[in-house]
């Protein structure tokens, strides 16, 4: 079994930058993924809010967010950019 | 899964073997050996023979729930696994037959997914998401729930087989997807458990192969094939492409299908489950084409052509069972055995 990638008790290494601020569970790096001609994929702790401040309703821990606008169910992605033909590069 | 009617002599043999003990069905063995070889080299097309088709699948079911009153020494027994090897090679065989790979990409993570994402927007064959919904009837609707309760009922299940095949980005991926088919740890957001809820808001029997008598060869090879990818770690490559496949083609279909339920009158019971895909396989089917499928590839090579022919395969033969289906429709027939079953 490797350890390497996963972070110890304390949360990722002050090497990895300062300590986020989080609402639930260990410490462990957001990273936000641009597919191409698809959504942005977000894991890892994040929170997900409105322009109130309130979180939005989640129900998984990795997202992946609308970036073609033709969702049904934004912010998240629900597949339409393969129908729209969108593309990520210009 | 309670035992189902036999179809012919193969599966005949099988439900008799299984339902006696070790010893006692030594002469039945020796029997179902060459009854086999004779039917595997005699079928028209393996893919469409109810016979094979479902000695095939209680052979596989004895690795999953088992099958009522079928002794659990049975799964690892080198004769049966020798009779289900015969009618293995021969269905793989004939499912190799049906694809044609091309030009293979290249073997980067980037090239993968998009070679996957190209050949799952390719498919061309018939919709049977858009006629569900706008155009299927209840009692097909109740059909349609028959032929996917197959899987849907266990649902994640064959794709599960591959996490101790996997390692490292590819072997996290999957189990981030298979995380969220088994509900994040909340047996009732399990799909599996959607998807039952679905079938007792139309009044339908959700016990696991309830329905098993009345599907057709086609839908029990679409679910045989996962078996055969998931079960033999030689078709790693495969069982990753098929799942990938199947993230790829479910978000905009399920979107349809939620319509068509909801045409019918039917509340959240029911369409939750197709909701919920709409969403998930949204993110699975970039995890899946990216991380997992690309992940391995990337850490192997060598399993490019094997990730293709699965999500490939995975599709011929769901083209071969939607055509199955939308033909028997439009014919104004049912897509099943027998239809009787199903006015209960």
């Amino acid at each position: 079994m490797s350890a390497e990638a996963v972070p110890g008790p304390d949360g990722p290494s002050g090497a990895e930058g300062p300590e986020r601020s989080l609402n639930s569970g260990a410490a462990s790096p957001v990273s936000v993924v641009a597919c191409p001609d698809g959504p942005l994929l977000i894991r890892g702790d994040f929170e997900l809010v409105g322009a109130d401040g309130q979180e939005l309703p989640r129900t998984r821990r990795t997202v992946a967010l609308c970036r073609c606008g033709a969702s049904v169910l934004k912010p998240y992605c629900d597949g339409s950019h393969k129908l729209t033909g969108f593309r990520s590069e210009p | 899964m309670k035992q189902p009617s036999a179809r012919g002599d193969v599966s005949a043999l099988v439900l008799a073997t299984i339902a006696a003990t070790v010893e006692s069905a030594q002469d039945g063995l020796a029997r179902l050996g060459a009854v086999t070889r004779a039917a595997v080299a005699g079928t028209p097309d393996i893919l469409h023979d109810d016979d094979l088709q479902l000695a095939l699948f209680c052979l596989y079911e004895l690795h999953y729930s088992g099958i009522d009153g079928a002794g659990d020494d049975w799964e690892w027994n080198p004769d049966l696994l020798r009779v289900r090897q015969c009618i293995e090679a021969a269905f793989e065989a004939r499912v190799r037959d049906e694809v044609d790979l091309g030009d293979l990409p290249g073997t980067t993570s980037e090239a993968v997914c998009a070679e996957l994402f190209r050949l799952t927007g390719d498919d061309s064959g018939p919709s049977m998401s858009r006629f569900v919904s706008k155009s299927a009837s209840n009692d097909q609707l109740r059909e349609f729930l028959v032929h996917k309760a197959v899987y849907q009922l266990k649902e994640a299940d064959p794709h599960t087989f591959a996490i101790p095949r996997l390692t490292g980005r590819s072997k996290a991926a999957l189990v981030e997807i298979q995380a969220d088919e088994y509900g994040n740890g909340l047996p009732a957001r399990m799909h599996s458990a959607l998807f039952a809820r679905t079938m007792r808001e139309l009044g339908m029997d959700d016990t696991y192969g309830a329905y098993l008598d009345v599907t057709p060869a086609i839908t029990l090879a679409s679910n045989n094939l996962m078996s055969l990818f998931g079960l033999n770690r030689r078709l790693r490559g495969a069982i990753v492409g098929h799942l990938a496949a199947y993230e790829m083609t479910s978000s905009q279909p399920n979107r349809l299908y939620s319509r068509g339920f909801k045409r019918h009158g039917y509340g959240e019971n029911a369409t939750e489950y197709f909701d919920e895909h709409v969403e998930a396989d949204a993110v699975h089917e970039q995890i899946a084409g990216r991380d997992m499928a690309g992940g391995l590839v990337e850490e192997d090579p060598r399993l490019l052509p094997d990730v293709l022919f699965g999500a490939a395969a995975g599709l011929a033969v769901d083209t071969l069972m939607t055509r199955h289906i939308m033909d028997a429709w439009e014919s104004g027939g049912s897509s099943l055995r027998r239809s009787e079953a199903m006015a209960s």
